[in-house]
This record gives C-alpha cells, structure tokens and sequence, in this order.
C-alpha cells in the first residue's frame, strides 16, 4: 500500500504525458514505449512495466491467445481514456488524474500477474528484444481491434461502460475497474482495514530508581477516549503494580518498566477495551451499563458487545513483611 | 424419539442451579509478574484446575525450570503457585505442553509487560 502511494504523484504526469503521445497513429506507440522505458528509469513505477509487457505480449500475439488480446483491449483502452480525459477533462483535473494513476496499479498489478502465468520464462526475452521495429508494427494489428470494442471510460459512463451498452465487458477490464474505483472511492477498504489507528508512543521517565513517570497518558487516554482512571486501573491491574497520579497528571507507577513494556501492556488493553471487535474500528465508547457490566459500543459499525470488569489478580507480598504489617 | 429442536428450553433452569459464581472466575489460569527490587521478579500462577496437585505440579516446575516456588493460599484466589524469577512463558509452555498439564492456551492469560 505504501509504495502505491508514494508512486502516485508520478504516475499522474507519467500518465499524461503517455496519453499525449499514444493515441494518435501507430507510429506512436513506439514512441511511447520510449517514453515507458524513460519512466521506468526515472521513476521506478509501474506504469513502464505495464505497458512494456503488453508490447512483448503483442509481438508473440499470435501464441497468447485472446486473454492478451482483452489484455491489449485494457491497454488501448486505458490509453484512450487518457488521451480523451487530457483532452477533454481538464476541468475535474486533479480527481481525474488521480484516477488515471490509480488505474494503473491495479491494472498492471493484474497484468503483471496474468503475464507471468502466461509467458514466465519469455517475458524477459522478449522485454529485451523488444526493439521499437517489428514490436511496433505487429502491435498495430492485435491493438487496434479489440481498442475499438472495448474502449470507454468508466468514470464518465461512456464507450463500454455506459448504461445501456449492451457488449459483454471482459472480465480483465471489470476486475481493473473494481479495483480502480475502490481505491479512489474507498482507499480505506482498499487497504484492507489495516488503516492506522496511531497513538503517541508513551513516554516513560525514571523517577529516581524505583519509579517510572508515564507522563503522557492523559493525551493517550484522550485519544482512546477512555477514563484515565479506566486505563491506569488496567496497567496496575497488568503490571502488578500500583502507583498514582502527580500534580500535573502524569502517573507514577512503581517499579521500573521500559516504553516498550508499557506500550505492550497499551497494545493489550487497546484490544481488550478499544477495538471492536467486529469492524475493528478503534472509534468506540465504554458505557457502564446496569448491573455493573460494561459495554463498548461502537461508533462506526453500532455493535455492542460487554467487556470483562478489570480485576487485580493474586499479588504476592514483596518487601518486608513487617512493614506490610504497620 | 423426541425430536431435540422441539423441546421446550427454559434458558433459566440452568442460572438458578449454578450460583457457584467460582466455576467462572476459575476458568482462566493467569500467570502474572511482580516485580521485586532490582532485577528480581516473581512469577504467580493462579487458578490451576484443583484435579492436578499442586503440590506435585510445584516440585515439576521448580525441577524444570531450576528455580524455587511456593504455594501460597490466598483468601480470594485459592491456591497460587509464586515462583522466583520471570518464568511466564516457561510457565505457559508447561501449561500447554503434551508432558506438561496440557491445558488449552486459550484458557491461559499471561498478564504483565
């Protein structure tokens, strides 16, 4: 997810600028291989990787059967949305352009797949023999068909994907679009709801030799949104431990402990009191309920689910036993 | 042949014969650290079912993981095993072990940093 990202900036220009030199003959697409393998050189994305492995795929073209050429389709169409959205749909400019960036990824995500299932081996080769010359001309011929069946954009609802067209779509280019319109759409979905709940690491001081000072848990309980009394109640409950709070709300905990143990005992509770546990949202609110039960009830999703009372377990005695007695 | 989806289910006929509110509380086996000056910890392991001995179980645990350990009876929790040192995930290892009491880890908490 992350390099998608990062490479998005990119890819928009390198999209362009592709667009431009694409559509308008044959002659072009050479020329925009050219331009493909620049990109490739400067930017690393996967935009050149796409559109180089269809070239080799159109020259074996008569051995790749017609899932290369529904492949090719998606190429040619992609290029034609491009050209027309740089021509046309320079007024939405910036979401467009987006678009157009995220159609690759997923796009060529796919292609890169599929192509390795299909000529792993060649796929080198041919990169490597992919000189502009007779690529060029044996592109022309299985582009061009399948670029006038299935071209269109399906974000203006035109070509292939308007309403009321009737041609069957091929199964490449709806998978490409799905996952277009889902990253643009829903990026959160699209990363898999792994989207970061991030809280600030705590910050754990030494206060003389046997005392740590957590000095930030009232920022972190605000961003929990839970009581700081709920989630110190649960370290010493965890810790073992007890402690208290200074004048200027920072808790003192007995004992030393390291962030790193602390953040693990806050991982722990943000699993047990946090998350819910149905979508994972961590935007959820603690409700004591009747009869001394919990609840965390969510906000995103609306489940409700009750949630063990923290209780402090055995705690041995350490330290002299007559002081314990005093 | 009574068919089983057709019997009357009183979902009460069971809450009023089990008040032993302990069955619950005891299910889990949590092992929990303390720490003691320096670098000194202990280890307490509350809640071993009652048909294992502790007793037996102790002198294993002390044998295996060469460190010493005691029974303490505690008012709430019953019987707890305190052995020295940070022995969790010894502990939890020999809970779940095939040679050891095989419990289920899904019933064993490990407390602590």
């Amino acid at each position: 997810m992350a390099d998608t990202t990062t490479e998005r900036p990119k890819r928009k220009s390198v999209a362009f600028s592709e667009g431009a030199t694409i559509v308008d003959t044959d002659g072009q697409v050479t020329e925009m291989n050219g331009h493909t393998e620049k990109t490739t050189a400067e930017s690393h994305s996967h935009p050149s990787p796409s559109s180089n492995p269809t070239v080799p795929n159109g020259a074996a073209g008569d051995g790749e059967v017609d899932e290369v050429t529904a492949m090719m389709a998606g190429l040619a169409k992609k290029k034609k949305k491009k050209s027309s959205k740089s021509k046309e749909g320079v007024e939405a400019d910036g979401e467009k352009a987006e678009n157009n960036g995220e159609f690759d990824p997923s796009a060529l995500k796919k292609k890169k797949k599929k192509k390795k299932a299909v000529d792993a081996d060649d796929f080198e080769a041919k990169l490597a023999e992919a000189d502009a010359g007779d690529k060029g001309g044996e592109e022309k011929v299985s582009a061009k068909p399948p670029a006038e069946e299935q071209t269109g954009d399906f974000e203006q609802g035109t070509g292939i994907w308007a309403h009321d067209a009737k041609t069957p779509v091929v199964y490449s280019l709806l998978l490409s679009r799905f996952f277009t319109q889902l990253q643009s759409h829903h990026p959160d979905l699209f990363s898999s709801g792994h989207k970061s709940y991030k809280i600030p690491p705590p910050q754990c001081l030494r206060e003389g030799n046997k005392k740590t000072i957590f000095a930030n848990i009232s920022e972190i309980c605000k961003r929990m949104k839970r009581t700081d009394e709920h989630v110190i109640q649960f370290l010493f409950a965890e810790l073992g431990t007890n402690g208290s709070v200074d004048g200027s709300r920072r808790l003192v905990i007995k004992g030393r402990f390291q962030q790193k143990q602390i953040e693990n005992v806050l991982r722990r509770y943000i699993v047990e009191y946090v998350t819910c546990k149905t979508c994972r949202s961590p935007d959820t609110e603690l409700v004591k309920g009747e009869n001394r039960l919990s609840f965390i009830t969510c906000n995103s999703c609306g489940s409700r689910r009750s949630v063990t009372a923290i209780k402090t377990g055995f705690s041995a005695q350490v330290g002299k036993r007559r002081r314990q007695r005093a | 042949m009574s068919i089983e989806n057709l019997k009357t289910f009183d979902p009460f006929a069971e809450a009023d014969e089990d008040t032993g509110e302990s069955k619950p509380v005891e299910r889990y086996i949590h092992i929990r650290i303390q720490q003691r000056n320096g670098r000194k910890t202990l280890t307490t392991v509350q809640g071993i079912p009652a048909k294992f001995d502790l007793k037996k179980v102790l002198k294993v645990i002390k044998k295996k993981f060469a460190c010493n350990g005691t029974i303490v009876s505690d008012a709430e929790m019953g019987e707890v095993i305190q052995l020295q040192g940070d022995q969790r995930k010894d502990v939890m290892e020999f809970l779940v072990d095939k040679d050891g009491l095989q419990m289920d880890s899904k019933n064993i908490k490990v407390h602590g940093f």
